[in-house]
């Protein structure tokens, strides 16, 4: 195996398993005499809870529990607040169980386990709750203003953060400026819709003391540490399985759903395992909800359309409580500037509960909103200086000697200064403009319209930190048996493909097939050092943290190998699955040197006869194992990154937009990506290609439509519109590889890349294409036919 | 945790149950359900048949497609009892017995045409009824985002889907 892994589009390992229907999701681990979990939910907004009855749900045939919050001992606190931050002066966390108040609809009011799911939902539904509604807000500025209905009675104006970001001397650049630009734009609320719903199993064994917990999560090990720590068991008594998890995007990255703790406790209680399997409804009313921002973004700029200054105020819906700290509006406001160097920005935010389900991160966290607000007023910018779009951009971002480009006094999500680190931007947009063909765009447009089509070129250019620490490791092991390789990381995979690029990286160095790396994760007891996926950061911490375990037993190999077949180390070289003496045809295979790294025993094959103690080779000079010697060729190590890595990239397409009808159909869209060294381009297209499906589903299709009393009315897939396959256009990518100097892999995070920019695309190419009407402007997304036409009735079209 | 008594705890609900049968992947069942129960919950719990994914409950993923009688179908809404007497296929019996993936599956494979693999199975159900169905195929891609208009997926953004398609008209050679 002389090929080089590392880069090649090696097909995924773990796919012929999911497409023969052999995948092992939560709801697919059978789990004999399981009970199944319903949830009885608030249907208000906002309200008191009077009384509760559950004497007829406990009577129904087939119940075997009913629990409100009097019945859950000491899982009746406020879950954790995980990210804690001084700009949150009394930050709220909701009960597994609502206790007094409800503060969104959707929240879990009361919880029935049954035989089945069918029963349990019967069963909830004879649950009498006696509500005295209170009134509510959902408008984010009214809701801060002084006579709003509050959410929590104890924090006023509803003012959940606040937060001041200065880089430079913004004050002095709006002085200095010879054209200011603002622009009010506004993000709506959207969902991850993972098509596996989120999904939670428990077995107690009395016998042995272990929970067993099978958790479609993000996070595995924080899984486990919590419950060990609520249910105060021995860490060593809890295990965590995420196993295959259809989809995360984010929204299961937050700890603890109230069914993450209320599941173990039934099983616990009940003695036999319990099941709740999520239900799309459910999905969107009780998990995790990101993106309304409202940003008002202000320009200085010099004639020459250099932009010296920022200064951006965004209010950020956090929902009914803020779990997840301040991250997706901290992640907004430091990546306001994009790729431009503008020296100078005031960045401000205030995060508002509004009676609605908790908002943290969705694929993008912050960034596709940031990205919006500095990319429209950036094609403002352009349009009051009488500039091309592509050429104020030109003239700001970041050239390729200034880096790394430092923003003195902005604080990323991992607590450090926004540093970005390395990139060609000026290359890349003009790749884009070449791939649009947008020098001929302007002939091509003309020719439309004189046809009566309006086409319109939109563009846009994104940043992504990604890569967050604060560590993660790798375990690589080779067995003794099959030769084979297995890999631990602290991980869990919702279908990045962890198992095929983490396998890459070990087979350069151990000179064996991908195909033979068998990658194991998500299963705290497979290795339970770690974080968690988010933050595109799989790639960047735990593949640098697995190459460097692997280089450690590779070296651990050759010696070995060295030591078998009688020569140096620098005359092994490893390929095949074996360690070949240079220009000879002698070798050892990988299993046979495993073998011999073990003093045996016992003989249970060939190999292990040599590795016994009455083998000819056998050392006796000693102990078998010298002091400090481990058996076997296997390692563990660490990463630990020293800071983000950010991504960049610029997307651009081309709009037709049909006013009589006022739909959009995207002609044809262009991304220029670069996250550094790709370990797989196939799975990084695959990454792309899929943000921007959602980015679409972002830029025109998906909002959450909450009414005025707090009610969503689209809490369907029916009603919600996930993009399908005739929605997405083709699309064209193209890459760059700029390796970052901060790893060893010089690799960048991926995973929320593609989502970012495609809003600001749309909302630049629509009104590209709407020109001749007269200068309306699209500053909301989803950009909705509702808001073109609106737009045309303004101009009388 | 002290351990303690065993709590009396029912083994069944009140439903009405009704016998079944049907024919799943070629092989006779007959079971005793729930009047209510769902297809994909008989499929998924009563028979073991996991491959068969839950996504929406309410007709609109796609991730339950099974073939009734040959024809796609979503299982999440048909009840277990409308399937009496019907040949039922899933995802289970696609691939050949020794684990070869069908041309189908192999093309998802090569074209890196899944990633959580969730939806995929009920991807794979559809395109494989269309595929069995005569006549010609539509492989622009008009027509092959038409054939996969009734099944959501999040994470791909379909286009290697799309691809997935053609490639799988290759292997079949239905190109």
């Amino acid at each position: 195996m002389s090929t080089r892994q590392f880069g090649a589009r090696v097909e995924r390992n773990v796919d012929p398993k999911l497409l023969r229907g052999e995948g092992a999701f939560v709801d697919d681990i059978p789990l004999p005499d399981a009970l199944h979990v319903a949830f009885l939910r608030s249907p208000h907004g906002r309200a008191q809870i009077v009384s509760i009855d559950t004497s007829a749900a406990k009577r129904h045939p087939g119940v075997a529990a009913v629990f409100t919050s009097d019945d859950i001992g000491a899982l009746d606190v406020e879950m954790p607040l995980l990210i804690p931050h001084p700009s949150m002066k009394n930050p709220k966390t909701q009960r597994p169980l609502a206790r007094g108040d409800v503060y969104y609809v959707g929240q879990t009011v009361a919880m029935v386990v049954a035989v089945d799911r069918y029963t349990a939902e019967d069963a909830a539904a004879l649950i009498e709750v006696e509500y005295a509604p209170l009134s509510l807000e959902m408008d984010l500025a009214k809701a801060l203003t002084d006579d709003a209905p509050l959410v929590h009675a104890d924090v006023p104006n509803n003012l959940a953060a606040h937060f001041i970001q200065t880089s430079g001397d913004p004050d002095d650049a709006f002085a200095r400026a010879e054209h200011v630009t603002k622009i009010t734009v506004q993000v709506d609320r959207s969902t991850a819709a993972p098509m596996e719903c989120r999904a939670v199993a428990a077995r107690w064994d009395a016998v042995s003391g272990e929970l067993t917990v099978w958790d479609g999560t993000q996070a595995p090990i924080s899984v486990r540490g919590g419950l060990a720590s609520v249910f105060e068991l021995d860490e060593d008594k809890v295990r965590v399985i995420a196993p295959d998890v259809g989809g995360g995007f984010g929204q299961k990255v937050l700890l603890f759903y109230p069914d993450e703790l209320l599941v173990p406790m039934a099983a616990m209680r009940l003695g036999r395992p319990v099941k709740y399997i999520e239900d799309r409804r459910e999905n969107f009313l009780g998990s995790s909800q990101e993106r309304t921002q409202i940003h008002t973004i202000e320009l200085a700029a010099l004639r020459t359309g250099e932009v010296i200054g920022l200064r951006d105020f965004f209010l950020h819906d956090t929902g009914a409580f803020i779990p997840y700290g301040i991250a997706v509006a901290q992640v907004a406001s430091t990546s306001i500037a994009g790729p431009y160097r503008i020296p100078n920005i005031f960045v401000e935010f205030k995060a508002v509960y509004t009676p609605t389900v908790q908002v943290t991160p969705y694929r993008g966290c912050g960034r596709p909103q940031a990205c919006f607000a500095i990319e429209r007023a950036m094609d403002q910018l352009a349009e009051e200086l009488g500039l091309d779009r592509f050429e104020i951009r030109r003239r700001n971002l970041i050239a390729e000697n200034q880096f790394p480009y430092e923003r003195d006094g902005l604080l990323f999500a991992d607590g450090l200064k926004v540093t970005l680190d390395s990139g060609q931007y000026g290359k890349a947009l003009a790749m884009a403009a070449a791939e649009l063909g947008a020098e001929n765009f302007a002939a091509e447009q003309a020719k439309a319209r004189a046809e009566g089509r309006y086409l319109g070129l939109g563009l846009a250019c994104y940043v992504e930190g990604t890569g967050l620490g604060p560590y993660e490791g790798g375990h690589v092991k080779i067995h003794p048996i099959t030769g084979k390789v297995y890999v631990n990381t602290g991980l869990s995979t919702q279908g990045q493909g962890h198992d095929t690029v983490f396998a890459q990286i070990v087979a350069d160095q151990l000179g064996v097939s991908p195909q033979d790396v068998i990658v194991v994760e998500g299963d705290t007891k497979a290795f339970d050092w770690g974080v968690a996926t988010f933050a595109s950061r799989a790639a960047v911490v735990s593949g640098n943290a697995i190459h460097k375990t692997a280089l450690t037993v590779r070296k651990k190999v050759i010696e070995a190998a060295a030591n078998m077949l009688d020569v140096d180390p620098d005359q092994i070289e490893l390929r095949d699955s074996a360690a070949w003496v240079k220009g000879s045809n002698r070798f050892a295979p990988l299993a046979a040197i495993a073998t011999a790294s073990n003093p045996l025993r016992y003989a249970f094959n060939k190999a292990a006869q040599a590795a016994t103690q009455f083998a000819p080779a056998s050392k006796h000079d000693g102990p078998p194992l010298a002091d400090g010697q481990a058996p076997g060729l296997e390692a563990t190590d660490y990463y630990s990154p020293s800071r983000s890595t950010w991504a960049y990239g610029v997307h651009g397409a081309i709009i037709e937009v049909d006013p009589g009808l006022c739909t959009v159909k995207i002609r044809k869209y262009v991304c220029i990506h670069d996250c550094g060294n790709m370990i797989n381009p196939m799975i990084v297209e695959g990454q792309v290609l899929g943000g921007i499906a959602q980015g679409i589903g972002g830029a025109l299709y998906e909002h959450l439509d909450y009414q005025a009393d707090g009610n969503l009315a689209n809490a369907s897939l029916m009603d919600f519109l996930v993009p399908y396959a005739t929605e997405i256009p083709n699309v064209s990518i193209l890459h760059l590889e700029t390796p970052t100097p901060l790893n060893p892999l010089g690799v960048k995070g991926v995973g929320e890349a593609g989502c970012i920019a495609v809003g600001a695309v749309v909302a630049s190419g629509v009104e590209d294409a709407l020109r001749p009407f007269g200068a309306l402007k699209f500053h909301q997304v989803p950009l909705s036919p509702n808001m073109i036409s609106h737009a045309l009735e303004q101009v009388g079209y | 945790m002290a351990r303690t008594m065993k709590a009396a705890i029912p083994d069944r609900s009140a439903d009405a149950e009704v016998d079944v049968s049907m024919t799943v992947n070629g092989e006779a069942v007959s079971r005793s359900v729930s009047v209510r129960m769902l297809l994909s919950d008989f499929l998924r719990h009563e028979l073991g048949l996991t491959g068969t994914h839950v996504g929406c409950e309410h007709g609109v993923c796609g991730c339950c497609t099974v073939l009734l009688n040959g024809r796609a179908g979503r299982s999440c809404l048909t009840l277990a009892v409308q399937a009496n007497g019907y040949d039922i296929r899933t995802i289970e019996s696609v691939a050949a017995a020794d684990g070869t993936l069908h041309p189908v599956q192999q093309a998802f494979k090569e074209c890196h045409g899944l990633q959580c693999g969730y939806c995929t199975p009920g991807m794979v159900m559809n395109i494989v009824a269309r595929f069995e169905e005569p006549g010609k195929l539509d492989l622009s891609d008009e027509g092959i985002r038409d054939l996969l208009s009734g099944n959501l997926c999040r994470c791909t953004g379909y286009l290697n889907i799309i691809a997935a398609v053609r490639r799988a008209a290759e292997l079949l050679g239905r190109a």
